[in-house]
């Protein structure tokens, strides 16, 4: 692949992470393309905010629990995962009912920095619009 | 006649629990399945209109759900029912219909 200019790209996550593939493929797909070195972040909106949720637990379901998969995203340089603060209030979450995700930065001794960042939805429009790319799920 | 309303959608994204609610007849059981259960969690802009519908029907959520999404027993509302998948199927027979708001 050539290396073209490096773009800004937002994987905006919209839905619970259940009862649709939505989340699921979503997080396929910013895993893929976390390897081809772009700058990447992802949004929770809505219901998307459901899908960073603590504790969940599906033993008793039948389904994959696909949501440990959120842990590996900072291995993957993909380290700002920006909240909707009125999405969390709206649902009655704070930032302690998500899981606690963290990324490594090698340029700052390998420090264990948090990936998520609870932003206001005024702040997550100036970020939806400063990117090249936003894939909508 | 008595009915089991199911509602498998996240109140936040359909008004499948609102149709429910606006359309179930005093006295009916609503069962909160899937993404549904997100409504009998505490705190959420939901939660009055859940509140003020319990007053007239009962309230139950498939504990198995809430488990997968994160949603632990201390954080639903008082009074409704938590039910696993054999409280289900109790529910079911002991209604003489099941309405399924998709």
């Amino acid at each position: 692949m050539s290396a073209g200019p490096r773009k800004k790209l937002m994987y905006l996550n919209r839905r619970a992470p259940g009862g649709t593939i939505y989340a699921v493929e979503g997080l396929e797909v910013v895993l893929i393309g976390a390897a081809f070195d772009q700058d990447v972040c992802m949004a929770f909106v809505g219901d998307g905010v459901y899908q960073l949720k603590a504790g969940q637990d599906t033993s008793d379901s039948g389904v994959k629990n696909f949501s440990p998969a959120y842990r590996a995203l900072g291995d993957y340089d993909v380290n700002r995962l920006y909240v909707e603060r009125e999405s969390l209030e709206e649902r009655g979450l704070g930032v302690d009912d998500l899981m606690p995700l963290t990324w490594e930065d090698e340029d700052d001794d390998w420090a264990e920095k948090p990936s998520i960042h609870v932003v206001d939805r005024a702040e997550l429009a100036r970020l939806i619009d400063a990117q090249d790319v936003v894939f909508n799920f | 006649m008595t009915v089991l309303h199911t509602v498998n959608k996240s109140p936040f994204e359909k008004d499948s629990l609102d149709t429910c609610i606006a359309h179930a007849l005093d006295g009916s059981t609503v069962l909160l399945i899937e993404d549904g259960v997100y409504a009998a969690t505490r705190g959420t802009v939901v939660e009055p209109r859940v509140r003020d519908a319990m007053q007239r029907m009962n309230f139950y959520v498939l504990a198995n759900d809430c488990k997968a999404r994160g949603l632990g027993e201390d954080t639903l509302i008082d009074g409704i029912g938590r039910v696993d998948y054999g409280g289900f199927v109790d529910l079911v027979t002991g209604h003489d219909s099941v309405q399924s708001w998709l």
